[in-house]
């Protein structure tokens, strides 16, 4: 019988905590499927339906480059919107294309059936212990925190650096730690240790550098390949940088959040409108209040919380006149078509801030 | 005294509330209007007001609203968000409301459907007619009454459209969500065409509604959208008893994108997949529908031949 291997979908470097928690808890193979690039997006777009959102393309590329390396365990996760219903589309369209593997949906109907989930890991692996799995999904949710506050810290100052590329290389060498942590403390002192060095990088920050709130739909926010390396992008041009959504707040702070978001922007929002369009109107206001320079709005096409919050968001950057600018992500979107409104909104903020 | 004026918006919940709430309103002694059927006017001004990525039916929400807003002193937009567990809406419904509210200046009647957390659909009417000037007890009176009378008139129309099955004319089943079918110019003018090529309609939403959630999981276990559930739930119904599938939504329809999608790659019937744009050329639609009603035709005039054929040989 072949060897049981586990893969799963991508989401910018957070396949080294998942990778990491798979290791661990089950005994098998686990593959971190190739990097995304353009044959990935081809393939999705290839199979999928026509008007989907664009994370179902990469994910159901990603699990076929995946598949034709000898994966036979698919891992996906669903909830908020559409997203929950991605599992038994790509299961159909994945079984229609002739491969043979066996699909675990994490989140089914927006619940985490524990049970299920629980049968499911004991068929891969007998060994599957309940005490292990939550000792490592501690450590996960731990690596998961110091990573994202790393990046903060990185995206901040990455367009001040006085040596370019100096932050990305030690954030580097910090997830090479991680990837082969042995225990709480060890993770812990790798942080510290990292980020010690990371923030003794010299940095050339002016005084009030321009800011730009980046807001919009999680995939296309976290995943660089999916919105063009816009942070990069911004970076050059040196501007500080604010996101955020990242995965512990996804995972964690995001309950809580929405409440708070809800309360602060109640003149535009009284319900919750699905998936994070709360949290962007609320985010909104929040930026444009605290004199923030522009706001960048990311998503995928066709993703409809995010279609229904820009709307409202124009009206309130309308009201603070602060400048906004959507973006709209395809497969087949170009860069360079990016780059052009991405640099024309810079000299507009540049030239409203002399003013 | 004059009546309050509430403004209905033809379009979206309408076509599932449209009559319940009517009913509701006049017997608190209020005026309703509801706007016009869809003409282009209405649709160009939904296509400026919004976004340009939105869905069509949404756009024309929008229009319709527009048409309303300074004909009437409220609006009537509920927001729904699920009828209990794995029985949720698309997030437009979510956002409905509160798009409304920021794009528009007249202020907005509003109730919440959230099963969930215990706002139920009672709750909802009656939180509006307390709203408009009535008592508790008035509102509930009034909402079970018109309650009534609507459910009433909603079975005599699907026992209408499961009486058409035993039709003997070419059967089509019509997936689709109402505000799409019915609106005049969505859905209409394909439901015409397909009844000039002498074809009997059958829709997806007149069915009855707990019989089709349940069947839908034969096709998609993990669905949790309800309307969508009762849409789809109706194939297995009617599976051997209608010669082809007809799957309308409208560009770009979140749910739809994806449940449709599936049930085509499921089920065995022949099937066609309409994706209405607000483009105003019927042409091209025109030559797919001739085209699928001429396959059915043929495969079911096969069919027949082959019944026929079976005793001849029985008896070589």
């Amino acid at each position: 019988m072949n060897k049981k291997t586990i893969s799963f979908p991508h989401m910018g470097n957070y396949s080294i905590p998942v990778e990491y928690l798979l290791k661990h808890i089950v005994d098998a193979n686990i593959m971190v499927a190739p990097k995304i690039s353009n044959r990935t997006i081809e393939l999705g777009t290839k199979y999928s339906p026509e008007f989907v959102c664009t994370p179902f393309k990469y994910t159901l590329g990603t699990f076929i480059e995946a598949l034709d390396l000898k994966a036979n365990i698919l891992i996906q996760a669903g909830g908020g919107c559409r997203y929950g219903y991605y599992s038994e589309l790509q299961n159909q369209i994945l079984e229609d294309l002739g491969y043979e593997f066996t699909y675990i949906n994490l989140v089914s109907k927006g619940h985490t059936d524990l049970r299920k989930l629980y049968h499911e890991f004991k068929k891969i692996d007998p060994k599957f212990s309940i005490l292990k799995a939550l000792y490592y999904l501690l450590i996960t949710s731990k690596m998961i925190k110091y990573m994202d506050n790393v990046d903060d810290y990185i995206r901040q100052n990455i367009g001040f650096e006085r040596e370019k590329g100096a932050l990305q290389k030690e954030n580097k060498k910090m997830l090479k730690t991680f990837q082969n942590t042995k225990g709480l403390f060890s993770l812990y002192r790798n942080y510290k240790k990292y980020f010690k060095k990371i923030k003794k990088i010299p940095i050339d920050k002016p005084l009030n550098p321009l800011k730009i709130g980046i807001i919009g739909e999680l995939y296309t926010l976290m995943e660089p390949f999916a919105n063009y390396d816009l942070e990069l992008t911004l970076a050059r041009y040196g501007i500080e940088v604010k996101r955020y959504t990242n995965a512990h707040y996804l995972l964690f702070e995001k309950k809580r959040e929405v409440k708070k978001y809800l309360k602060y922007a109640k003149e535009y929002v009284k319900y919750r409108m699905g998936a994070d369009a709360v949290d962007n109107i609320g985010r909104t206001k929040y930026l444009c209040t605290h004199e923030y320079d522009g706001i960048i709005h990311i998503k995928s096409s066709f993703c409809t919380p995010e279609i229904g919050a820009m709307p409202i968001i124009n009206k309130i950057c309308n009201k603070y006149d602060v400048p906004v600018l959507f973006f709209s992500f395809d497969a087949n979107t170009s860069k360079v078509g990016i780059e052009t409104r991405l640099e024309a909104f810079y000299d507009m903020i540049e030239m409203r801030r002399k003013k | 005294m004059n009546k309050i004026k509430i403004g209905i918006p033809r379009s979206i919940l309408y076509y599932y509330y449209g009559e319940l709430w009517t009913n509701f309103l006049k017997k608190i002694n209020c005026e309703v209007i509801i706007s016009p059927t869809t003409n282009r006017e209405i649709m160009e001004k939904g296509n400026k007001i919004a976004n340009d990525e939105m869905c069509l039916s949404m756009k024309n929400l929008l229009g319709h609203v527009f048409y309303l807003e300074d004909k009437c002193d409220y609006l009537l937009i509920p927001r729904i968000d699920n009828y209990g567990v794995d029985n949720q809406t698309c997030t437009n419904f979510l956002a409905m409301y509160d798009i409304i509210k920021n794009l528009f200046q007249t202020p907005v009647l509003n109730y919440n459907i959230d099963v969930v957390h215990k706002d139920t659909e009672e709750k909802g009417f009656i939180y509006i007619g307390i709203q408009l000037g009535c008592t508790k007890k008035q509102a509930l009176e009034a909402y079970d009454q018109a309650k009534k009378q609507t459910e009433e008139q909603k079975q005599i129309q699907i026992k209408q459209n499961l009486q058409k099955l035993k039709s003997k004319k070419n059967k089509l089943l019509i997936v689709g969500h109402p505000y799409n079918l019915y609106d005049d110019l969505i859905g209409k003018p394909i439901l015409d065409y397909l009844k000039k090529l002498d074809v009997e309609l059958i829709y997806s939403d007149l069915f009855y509604h707990q019989m089709t959630s349940k069947l839908s999981k034969q096709l998609s276990c993990e669905l949790y959208w309800k309307f969508n559930k009762e849409n789809i739930g109706s194939i297995p119904v009617v599976e051997n008893k209608v010669d082809g599938v007809v799957f309308l939504s409208v560009f770009p329809c979140g749910p739809d994108s994806l449940v449709n999608e599936l049930v085509i790659r499921k089920i065995k019937l022949p099937c066609l997949n309409l994706i209405m744009d607000d483009l105003d050329s019927m042409a091209g639609f025109e030559t797919r529908l001739e085209s699928f009603v001429d396959v059915i035709q043929e495969r079911k005039r096969k069919h027949e031949q082959k019944n026929n054929l079976i005793p001849t040989y029985g008896k070589l």
